[in-house]
């Protein structure tokens, strides 16, 4: 059951972001969501972890062309291989998501269409980027639903997504993502909804996957441990900025205050501390 | 050790789905006890029943030696046992500011010298005389939660019920919530039975945790057995795995 989804390896980084800036102007002045983020991309899995309000959510958003309309975006560069996605026309920008870049969001419950069918929406999403006939989509649509390792692909084909639980919605999610075969793939907290003993089974569908068809990914959470067992390196955000980057396996020897903060605020089972560290915020971090 | 709440064979029932199957438990005064297990597996339904937001259909439920039937509770019931809920957003009324949201219980229950006790109460939490005015959309998430627990202890309980108090907060924010609930309890010597999906929160917190699936307890253990893994479920041993992050296979 295979796609033929290998990609031609290109030389350079699949994703260059140098000194991207969203800011939201609002009635009490300009909101500085991102402020100066930059890194490259490779077929890896990158975590990016930060509190609600670090701008690591506005991060992916930006790169999936996301970002609401009266934001302001600018960076040195924004590139997927060697486009431009920040000058590219409105049209070029559409064909490239879903096709090569591709997004799961947190909450399928949110996300899924929810008066289409689970079948619908998979197939629409294969055949708004590629010419193929509604047998042979069906058809791919139902594999793919295999490879997230759902069981009765067929029942679930024509299922509503209120008819599934969460994690199936994921999976769901997952499949719908993944069946053009992009090239970078961005999770904004795509287990953080989900009961954790169900949370471990997506995230293996989700290493698996993206592990055979080489993809880069963009893992995007509050949730520091789980970043870290997951990823190969991990961008820690505050306040809009990239405050330190490391490998995961380096995570306990982080330098950055506000990153060993993160990790010992953490209640860990064995661990007797009365009361818990709390995490000292100093202004100079977000200067 | 005296038992502060004792449910015996606890019965909840939608239409004919049993969300809660004969539960058991016994706690003691002064204990913190802890619930794990996924949604679905009954443990907010296990405190809403006892709060009295869910009516049991069988079984029976004493508080400090006083018996209570399926659905009724009185207003002394409520000065002994309150609730803080999951979500901070969805649980103070967006219209009313703090001073008013603090002001209810304390004008149900007829108590007296209100101003004193509304300034005591957002001290213990932490927040200052500034909060008393604003409304609850001009506060975060963990000031939220901290006036949730502000109006749980304004009335004084013996009994705290958590239904998942920190999930919906960031990790930072959750480590200044457990500490500002753990302070509470040593001061004022309460019983917490609090309900978590997190083991590493609920061994942190609780001395003695039931481990809950599809409506019934599948096990009961202290929070040491989780550190020596000590435990016999399956399911706990999966939770347990659980809590400890993404593993290559």
């Amino acid at each position: 059951m295979k796609m033929g989804n290998v990609h031609p390896q290109k030389s350079g980084p699949l994703l260059t972001v140098e000194d991207l800036r969203v800011t939201f102007p609002t009635r009490t002045g300009e909101v500085n969501a991102v402020r100066g983020v930059s890194f490259t991309l490779g077929r890896e899995r990158l975590g990016i972890v930060g509190e609600s309000g670090s701008g690591k959510s506005q991060t992916g958003r930006a790169i999936m062309g996301l970002t609401p309309g009266h934001a302001k975006i600018t960076a040195k560069k924004l590139a997927f291989h060697d486009r431009d996605l920040l000058t590219m026309s409105a049209r070029e920008r559409r064909d490239l998501r879903g096709k090569k870049v591709a997004m799961i969001l947190q909450d399928p419950k949110y996300s899924l269409n929810p008066v289409m069918t689970i079948g619908r929406q998979i197939v629409e999403t294969l055949q708004s980027h590629e010419s193929v006939s509604g047998s042979e989509a069906k058809k791919r649509a139902l594999a793919m639903l295999e490879a997230v390792q759902i069981r009765d692909p067929e029942r679930v084909y024509g299922l509503y997504p209120h008819e599934v639980s969460g994690g199936m919605g994921q999976r769901v999610m997952i499949a719908m993502m993944l069946i053009c075969g992009p090239e970078l793939l961005i999770a904004d907290e795509p287990t953080s909804a989900l009961d954790v003993t169900v949370q471990l089974e997506v995230l293996a569908i989700l290493d698996k996957l993206v592990a055979e068809r080489g993809m880069g990914l963009i893992f995007v959470s509050h949730d520091l441990r789980l970043v870290s067992s997951f990823c190969d390196r991990v961008l820690v955000m505050y306040a809009g900025k990239v405050v330190e980057e490391l490998p995961s396996a380096d995570l306990s020897s982080a330098k950055h205050p506000y990153t060993q903060g993160l990790l010992n605020c953490l209640p860990k089972i064995g661990s007797d501390r009365h009361p818990l560290p709390v995490l000292e915020r100093k202004p100079e971090w977000s200067l | 050790m005296t038992s502060a709440l004792s449910i015996r064979d606890m019965v909840v029932t939608y239409d004919d789905f049993a969300a809660l199957d004969h539960v058991s438990f016994d706690i003691g005064t002064g204990e913190s006890f802890g619930i794990v297990g996924e949604s679905g597996s009954g443990k907010s339904t296990l405190l809403r029943a006892v709060a009295g937001l869910a009516a049991f259909d069988k079984g029976s439920l004493s508080v400090n030696g006083r018996a209570y039937s399926g659905r009724h509770r009185d207003r002394n019931f409520y000065r002994t046992v309150q609730m803080v809920f999951q979500d901070p957003y969805g649980s103070l009324h967006p219209r009313q500011t703090v001073d008013r949201l603090l002001f209810e219980p304390l004008a149900i229950h007829g108590l007296d010298n209100v101003d004193a006790r509304i300034a005591r109460a957002l001290d213990e939490v932490g927040l200052g005389a500034g909060f008393r005015f604003r409304y609850s959309h001009q506060l975060s998430g963990g000031q939220r939660q901290r006036v949730a627990i502000a109006r749980a202890l304004i009335l004084e309980p013996k009994i705290l019920l958590l239904d998942e108090p920190t999930s919906a907060l960031d990790a930072s924010i959750q480590a200044e919530i457990l500490n500002l609930l753990e302070q509470a309890r040593k001061d004022r010597n309460l019983t917490f039975v609090m309900v978590s999906h997190d083991l590493g929160v609920i061994s942190h917190m609780c001395e003695r945790l039931a481990v809950m699936r599809g409506g019934k307890v599948v096990e009961t253990v202290p929070a040491q057995a989780l550190e020596k893994r000590e435990f016999s479920a399956d399911y706990t041993r999966k939770l347990m795995a659980a809590s400890e992050g993404f593993r290559r296979s």
